[in-house]
């Protein structure tokens, strides 16, 4: 699975994206996110406030209950400011 | 149209390209954000953004517009990368046979824009350069849209 981080989410993980494989009991994008803050200092920071993040899935955005199943790319970005 | 770009547009002719050959055109609404520095704060502004999903969010609010109002034409432009302050940032094009659609689908462009395209702005000024954070009232500006029954969050 392509993973994906934008703004203050790739500074604090330090990677812009990346290919993973997630566990098969890691089912919401919740669970990802808090087996992703498992994975060291760095992701734990980046998530450490996970309510505040937003995820999108293959382009489409997607509410932390939202199933990850199928999905080939997930990206995880701070709430939106453009225009 | 969608047009996701560093360079800068031009308002003028951007317009005369939507409406170029037409005579069934009544109105044209435009919007245009530009990079504010009000307290002399900010040098530059860098625009980061979603390749992929902006043009498909941007595509998504475009075709929603249309269908809430008789529109004939419309435009998204918006810039990427970093801009000094009096710059463009985004520019919204409405034309309609009516004034009623172009003015209030080009607020729930941007309204929408605002709140779910996938852009993020820093900010750099002498005191260094920080993210902007998302404003309560953006969200807040949405809801004035609401949902068509038939629509997927």
């Amino acid at each position: 699975m392509r993973l994906l981080y934008f703004a203050w989410v790739k500074e604090k993980t330090g990677i812009a994206a990346e290919d993973v494989d997630v566990p098969g009991d890691v089912a919401t994008v919740a669970e990802l996110m808090a087996w992703l803050k498992m994975r060291g200092p760095e992701f734990e920071n980046a998530f450490d406030r996970a309510e505040v993040i937003r995820a999108a899935i293959d382009h489409a955005h997607a509410r932390h209950d939202a199933k990850i199943g199928g999905a080939r790319e997930i990206a995880f970005f701070p709430p939106v400011t453009g225009g | 149209m969608i047009k996701v770009q560093h360079e800068d547009f031009d308002i003028g002719a951007e317009i005369a390209a939507l409406k170029a050959d037409r005579t069934d055109i009544g109105s044209i609404v435009s919007f245009t954000g530009t990079v504010r520095d009000a307290a002399d704060t900010i040098t530059e502004m860098t625009l980061e953004h979603y390749p992929g999903m902006t043009e498909t969010e941007l595509e998504r609010i475009e075709k929603e517009a249309h269908t809430r109002w008789p529109l004939q034409a419309s435009l998204i432009v918006h810039r990427t990368g970093t801009l000094k302050p009096g710059d463009n940032i985004v520019l919204v094009v409405t034309a309609s046979e009516h004034r009623d659609a172009a003015f209030d689908a080009a607020r729930f462009l941007m309204d929408y824009l605002k709140t779910s395209a996938p852009f993020w702005k820093r900010e750099t000024g002498p005191q260094g350069s920080k993210w902007v954070e998302a404003k309560a009232s953006d969200e807040a500006a949405r809801t004035r849209w609401s949902p068509r029954k038939d629509a997927a969050e």
